[in-house]
């Protein structure tokens, strides 16, 4: 099981369009992936999860995920976060 | 856990019943102070100058009695004791049956930066409401996958993978006429260590369920106010599971599974999934189940006791 500490980019915070890039990426790989804020930790399956998390601008999230693909389901998604969802 | 702030202290008594109405008379720069502790403390003997013990972290509450001793205070020299107990960075002071404190508090209070409140009420209604709020904000707390509904009042608490139904299963029970707590992810929270309350994580994705296919729905508008409620005692659990024919299930039911969820024991049933298994009635005659145990009644603890009477008889 590996994890990152990833921090939001993007002005608008983590909202719909962004929480789906999430899940559809997360999807690809064959690992379980989980996204932790605070004490809160979600299901990386679950857009509504992922927008319950509250994340805004700035906010800091950690990604977890254990599994045979874990280093790169875990990089990809770190790229999202890194390239603001391709948004702003 | 994020702070707690006096700010936060009085945004939600007002949010939730607002019988306090509390209201900060002085030292309002102090309102972002954190309370640092549940515990409530009495600081007649702080007053007096005994400081062993005292709950600086604590939000001092000023009664009758500490009201009088502060009056009497304010006729001999002992600004000291109250320059000590505000050399404290105590949280904020609140004040019963609208007491006012003589000047000298006050511009103490004010320059040390601690906000004193104050209520109508009576001491003892004031120290109840604070310690219902603070034991809400203390409590411990877990976030679970899954979904939540009301069935038959019963809190029942859906868990299971993804993609094994947990949101259709609790869309039909809507469609049914039961209730949404919270889809996806639940906050659990252990009340008074003998209680779970689920809860949605925030506002934003309350009453919202995401359903495949059909992409993120509003149960509020959809089904109306009276399909959604924000929290609910979790009082079963319901796993659903993989249709799995080499697993023995129980058929008889006449022991009951726990599981404990932060200290607090919740009933659990299993129910493995399979097309033409109709889950949400399952679960609504579990719910019924349940409420029909809670009212002392165990149909197959019963069914058994009655068949070996009935055997009895016959012999």
């Amino acid at each position: 099981m590996i994890s990152q500490q990833v921090v939001l980019s993007n002005r608008a915070g983590m909202h719909a369009r962004p929480a789906t890039l999430l899940v559809n990426k997360a999807g690809e790989f064959k690992s379980e992936i989980f996204f932790e804020k605070d004490r809160d930790r979600v299901s990386s399956k679950s857009v509504l999860g992922i927008i319950a998390l509250g994340l805004s601008y700035d906010s800091t999230l950690k990604i977890i995920a254990d599994g045979e693909d874990e280093q790169e389901a875990l990089s990809a998604l770190v790229e999202l976060f890194e390239n603001k969802f391709y948004e702003d | 856990m994020k702070t707690f702030t006096v700010l936060n202290l009085l945004e939600t008594e007002t949010g939730e019943h607002n019988t306090l109405k509390l209201t900060c008379f002085a030292g309002k720069d102090g309102l972002g102070r954190e309370i640092g502790k549940q515990n409530i403390y009495r600081p007649g003997l702080a007053l007096s100058g005994f400081f062993d013990g005292f709950a600086d972290k604590a939000i001092q509450v000023f009664g009758r009695g500490e009201t009088a001793y502060l009056q009497k205070l304010q006729g001999e020299n002992s600004a000291a004791s109250l320059k000590k107990f505000f050399g404290f960075s105590i949280p904020c002071c609140a004040f019963s049956y609208n007491h006012r404190p003589n000047e000298t508090f006050i511009a103490l209070a004010r320059e040390s930066g601690c906000p004193l409140l104050s209520t109508a009420a009576s001491t003892e209604e004031l120290i109840l409401t604070l310690y219902r709020i603070l034991g809400k904000v203390f409590s411990e707390n877990i976030t679970c996958h899954g979904t939540m509904v009301e069935v038959f009042g019963i809190g029942v608490l859906i868990r299971g993978k993804s993609g094994i139904g947990k949101s259709e299963a609790a869309l039909e029970l809507i469609q049914r006429g039961h209730r949404l707590v919270a889809d996806d992810a639940v906050r659990i929270t252990c009340l008074y260590n003998s209680a779970l309350e689920g809860t949605g994580l925030n506002e934003e994705a309350a009453y919202h369920m995401e359903i495949r296919g059909l992409g993120i729905i509003n149960i509020f508008e959809l089904y109306g106010a009276g399909a959604v409620r924000n929290g609910k005692e979790i009082q079963m659990i319901v796993d659903l599971e993989e249709w799995d024919p080499e697993q023995i299930c129980d058929r008889i039911g006449d022991t009951e599974i726990y599981e404990e969820l932060l200290g607090v024991r919740v009933p659990r049933i299993r129910l493995q999934v399979k097309p033409g298994r109709n889950i949400p009635i399952i679960v609504e005659a579990a719910a019924m189940n349940q409420r029909l145990k809670k009212m002392g009644r165990f149909s197959a603890r019963s069914f058994i006791q009655n068949q070996l009477h009935q055997r009895e008889a016959r012999v």
